[in-house]
């Protein structure tokens, strides 16, 4: 799985591309949040519209002797509409539709529940199948007519008969009313009983099955909002402890707080900081340190930062500096002047593992999307675009020329296109399948065994 | 549709219209009607009679799982009494198919429900049915490919377990030590919720061999939410054991507990102490449970302290006899000392709710001397909800040490907080004062609180001044008609030509429940000639507030009275510009009968 690079493992290649071709997009159509199920069978995206679409994937089709490797496809399973527009009366805020994340929740029975979330209000969804129907009424026939009541001689119980598969997405909890600001994180913890939802200046923990009350756990605000110096970026649970969780900080700094200590966790047990390089410092620093992504690996050990220009992979037993750090796109560090001008600085890339903790993935512009492999240090740049989308054909790795002379199949930097940013991405949990959100579009690719 | 709306008249065979109705509505668009055809399951049921009720009703049902939850609750619910109706004993079985997969939707609410509908028929099957029928169902649930169905087995296998042979039963206990160790938490969880109930169902010899191991297992389990379920089982656990093994079995794991890395366990622990108290006996208490307890009441976080505070009441009332007082004196009241002045007033206020009801263990002089300090402390504290909870726990004191010393030590903090800005604690004040007035006398409660009780009268809250007058009138009946009369009538009378309207009207609150309490003479005399005098007032709500006066103190009154004086003024009265006088009186008119 170590090959992310390509050359000696595998390649990627092209799978499938969803959503319209159209150069005009519908604003609402822009994917804002891509995230597999635990066993990867799913996939759902959720787009600014405040739908969410579910992918399933297909039964694969097994090796065949003279063929290459193919596996299935992801198709459309369920669409919903989450959440809607809505109007605050009392603060005069309008609160938008769009989905900002959407975690899956360990499959509890034949059923899938996820939690989606909007700025304010957390949604609980159950998608589940149904394959029989009722038939036989006592009142009608079979074609709706009403039969005479008073001739009713005998009861007919109704028998459940085979239908076609339908699936069905329900709204069963509705977390509202505990975030004042926007929530940015949603994270289910491994007890599978409760979860933390974050907001710009707070946390809270809710039950799973309690809408009426949370647990703030974490409040920043300072009692004066002028002294306000750092907001909550991003909050994760840590995947096999229980009480453990993080959060980052717009200041590039990453708390983690143990619940078992306090039931508030003002007070942290571990504060993760780089010391800055006083040489590099600019007017930028700050802003380009915000953190706009946490994530743990799985085996919890690790976990990940995104800043504006790096990712960085800390070790939860080193407190003082990351482990490993990747340049995402270090040839931007002379654009910042632009960038801020145009607000892409303030972008919010979000980061991911693969199944094993070995590779990292991250967005970029341009349709970019890096890729850095943990133990062979190689990183790759690959695009997503309808031009290089030929059904099973391979991704060839691009890159941006950042000398003075461009070489053939090089892009220079002044070139590349700022609207078209690669914030969302998700790998598969057990496969080299990974989902990479393109404004509207969802790229799907998977590697190639040659 | 409501179709039940054209049965009547019908000439068929009129008494299957409304099943047939009740049947299809169990698939209605409207959830509120599935539900009640639902509700009446067992109409339906019976019309069919057993044997379609087994063929064809049930099957129905067992698929019926995609309904709402409070469809299925009220199925799962229907089910557990329907043993009769799928023809007796002999046929009970035919229930499980149903609740099976209601044990194994995903919502709680609905899962406990099925489970509990399932204990209940369990006991309906023979010993023979439970072992071919039942006994298979837990195992299915429990070795169930999804957590819902585990977690609803948990549930069953205390109530089989007593009633199958003994291969069967090893191989219930080997089914529930593997649901101990399941991968999810979820089943983890419910295992431990239903450990004390199982090992209660145990011979004793399995509870020492397997119950003990789980539990210790499950006490040092990786999840805080399974531990703390584990101090929940230890009470049931030690009350099984013989006192000479607890030392070695249970205690161990309950000392490990106490001082978890997660204040949710110490919090469990410190909420269900008195519980545990019980079980493990006094001698362990002494030498275990008495520093376990300090330590909770000085534990580092809040909720744990505020749960340990509660039960300090009840702790030292169960301390055994012959040490108490020791044991209160040298280890519980230094650290009641500190949590007086503890930085949470959760804390505090959860102290100041049962502080009181030591005096009664400890008795007159140790109260004087220790406690009433810290009495007088918790009733200055900054916090209304400790001084709340101070005030209404006073009657324990006064047993303990007297009225006298009460009010000599207490009484200045109590007229300080009749003048609180809080106007939750002056009512609570007030509602003390007929008690406190009772014990003082008049003569001590003319000089001291009168003066307090007539300015609540003028409170700019709505709710003091109704509380005001209520205590006016127990005060009443306390001192009798010519105290009032003396000291506060001519007071309560003063304030009808007060400025403010809202005072004015106090005065015929007043007038309202102090009549009875001060007969037709006063009543007559005094009171009467100034409501009359009220029905010319300028506020509209002072004059309707005269008619409904009128009609309160009209019983009192002589029909004399009545005919010459009130009734002149309500015929006023109902003549008048406001629409709420006009009614007002004519309703008096026509409850005194003056028409």
């Amino acid at each position: 799985m170590a090959g992310v690079a390509g050359g000696n493992d595998f390649q990627w290649c092209f799978s499938q591309v969803k959503g319209a071709i159209d150069e005009d997009v519908a604003e609402a159509d822009i994917i804002s949040t891509v995230e597999f199920n635990h066993s990867g069978e799913f996939l759902a995206t959720g787009d600014k519209g405040g739908r969410v679409v579910i992918f399933q994937h297909e039964q694969e089709v097994h090796f065949c002797k003279n063929r290459p490797h193919l596996r299935g496809e992801y198709n459309v399973y369920s669409t919903f509409q989450s959440h809607e527009p809505e109007f605050d009366y009392l603060k005069s805020l309008e609160i938008e539709e769009k989905i900002n994340k959407i975690r899956w929740l360990p499959q509890q029975n034949s059923a899938h529940f996820l939690l989606s979330t909007n700025d304010k209000t957390i949604k609980l969804w159950k998608i589940s199948e149904r394959d029989k129907r009722a038939e036989g009424y006592n009142l009608k026939d079979e074609d709706g007519r009403l039969r005479d009541p008073f001739r009713i001689t005998s009861l007919r119980v109704p028998v459940l008969m085979p239908m076609d598969l339908m699936v069905e997405a329900s709204p069963r909890r509705v977390f509202a009313n505990a975030h004042t600001y926007h929530i940015n994180s949603i994270s289910v913890n491994s007890d599978h009983q409760t979860y933390l939802s974050a907001d710009d200046l707070r946390i809270n923990l809710w039950h799973l099955e309690i809408t009426d009350r949370s647990f703030n756990i974490v409040d920043i605000k300072p009692a004066n909002m002028e002294e306000l110096t750092e907001v909550i970026t991003a909050a994760e649970c840590q995947p096999n402890q229980c009480n453990v969780f993080v959060y980052s900080s717009s200041k590039g700094t990453i708390r983690l707080c143990d619940m078992r200590a306090a039931a508030l966790c003002d007070r942290h047990t571990k504060f993760f900081e780089e010391p800055e390089d006083p040489s590099s410092r600019s007017f930028f620093s700050e802003i380009i340190s915000s953190i706009s992504d946490v994530k743990f690996s799985h085996s919890g050990r690790y976990m990940m930062t995104r800043d504006y220009l790096s990712v960085k992979v800390w070790d939860l037993n080193m407190e003082n500096r990351p482990v490993e750090t990747y340049q995402v796109h270090e040839y931007l560090r002379s654009k910042l002047c632009s960038l801020y001008e145009n607000d892409c600085i303030f972008d919010k890339f979000e980061c991911c593992w693969n199944g094993s903790d070995s590779a990292i993935m991250t967005g970029s512009y341009n349709n970019f999307f890096r890729m850095f492999d943990r133990n062979t240090r190689k990183d790759i740049t690959l695009e997503a675009s309808r031009e290089s989308s030929k059904p099973r054909g391979t991704l060839k790795p691009r890159k941006v020329s950042t000398g003075g002379k461009r070489k053939k199949d090089e892009i220079s930097v002044d070139s590349l296109d700022f609207n078209k940013k690669i914030l969302h991405t998700a790998w598969h949990p057990k496969e080299n399948v990974i989902a990479v959100a393109a404004t509207n579009n969802l790229y799907i690719f998977q590697d190639k065994i040659n | 549709m409501n179709q039940s709306s054209f049965i009547s008249g019908a000439d068929g065979d009129d008494s299957l219209y409304p099943i047939a109705v009740l049947i299809d509505e169990l698939r209605n668009e409207d959830v509120q009607l599935r539900l009640n055809s639902i509700k009446k399951l067992s109409t339906i049921a019976l019309a069919l009679g057993v044997e379609r009720t087994r063929t064809e009703l049930l099957p129905f049902l067992t698929d019926t799982i995609y309904d709402e939850d409070e469809v299925l609750l009220a199925l799962a619910e229907q089910l557990g009494n329907f043993t009769m109706l799928v023809g007796g004993p002999e046929y009970v079985h035919c229930l499980l198919p149903p609740l099976e997969s209601l044990a194994t939707v995903e919502e709680t609410v609905v899962r406990d429900k099925a489970v509990e509908s399932l204990r209940k028929i369990s006991q309906e099957h023979s010993p023979v049915d439970l072992e071919v029928h039942f006994e298979p169902l837990v195992k299915r649930l429990a070795s169930g490919d999804w957590f819902t169905s585990r977690t609803s087995a948990c549930g069953l296998f205390s109530v089989c377990y007593p009633r199958v042979s003994s291969t069967v039963k090893a191989e219930i206990r080997q089914h529930f030590r593997t649901l101990c160790s399941d991968d999810t938490p979820m089943v983890r969880r419910a295992a431990a919720s239903k450990l004390g109930e199982f090992a209660k169902v145990l011979e004793l010899d399995y509870v020492k061999s397997d119950i003990i191991s789980l539990f210790t297992a499950l006490a040092s389990d990786e999840q805080d939410s399974v531990r703390l379920l584990a101090v929940e089982a230890c009470v049931s656990i030690a009350s099984l054991l013989p006192q000479e093994d607890l030392e070695t079995l249970v205690m161990p794991t309950l000392r490990q507990a106490a001082e978890d890395k997660s204040w949710r366990v110490r919090y469990m622990v410190a909420d269900k102490f008195s519980e545990l108290q019980k079980a493990v006996g006094p001698e362990i208490t002494k030498n275990d449970l008495v520093p376990a307890f300090q330590n909770l009441l000085k534990d580092c976080e809040a909720e744990v302290r505020s749960a340990a505070a509660k039960k300090i009441k009840e702790f030292c009332e169960n301390l055994p006899e012959d040490s108490r007082e020791t044991i209160i004196m040298t280890h519980i009241l230094s650290c009641v000392k500190e949590l007086v002045s503890d930085t949470s007033q959760h804390v505090k206020s959860a102290l100041a709710s049962v502080i009181m009801g030591l005096s009664t263990i400890l008795g007159k002089d140790n109260t004087v001397e220790h406690l009433l300090p810290l009495f007088l402390a918790q009733l200055k504290d900054e916090c209304p909800e400790v001084r709340l909870n101070i005030i209404s726990n006073l009657d324990c004191v006064n047993e303990v040490i007297g009225i006298r010393q009460l009010s000599q030590s207490l009484l200045p903090a109590i007229v300080e907080l009749a003048e609180d800005a809080k106007w939750r604690v002056r009512l609570a004040i007030i509602e003390y004062m007929p008690l406190l007035a009772g014990q003082l006398g008049v003569e001590f409660f003319d000089e001291k609180l009168n003066t307090l009780c007539m300015a609540w009268l003028i409170d700019h809250v709505y709710a003091i001044r109704e509380a005001a007058t209520c205590n006016l009138m127990k005060l009443v009946e306390k001192f009798g008609a010519e105290w009032a009369q003396n000291t506060i009538v001519p007071k309560v009378l003063g304030m009808a030509n007060d400025p403010n309207y809202l005072h004015r009207m106090t005065t015929l609150f007043c007038i309202n429940s102090l009549s009875e309490a001060c007969g037709q003479d006063i009543t007559t005399k005094h009171m009467l000639p100034v409501v009359l005098k009220m029905s010319n007032d300028q506020v509209a709500n002072v004059r309707f507030n005269v008619a409904k006066s009128l009609q309160k103190i009209g019983p009192v009154l002589d029909s004399n009275a009545l005919q010459t004086e009130v009734k002149p003024v309500l015929e006023k009265l109902a003549t008048d510009t406001d629409m709420d006088v006009k009614y007002f009186a004519q309703e008096a008119i026509r409850v005194l009968a003056l028409a």
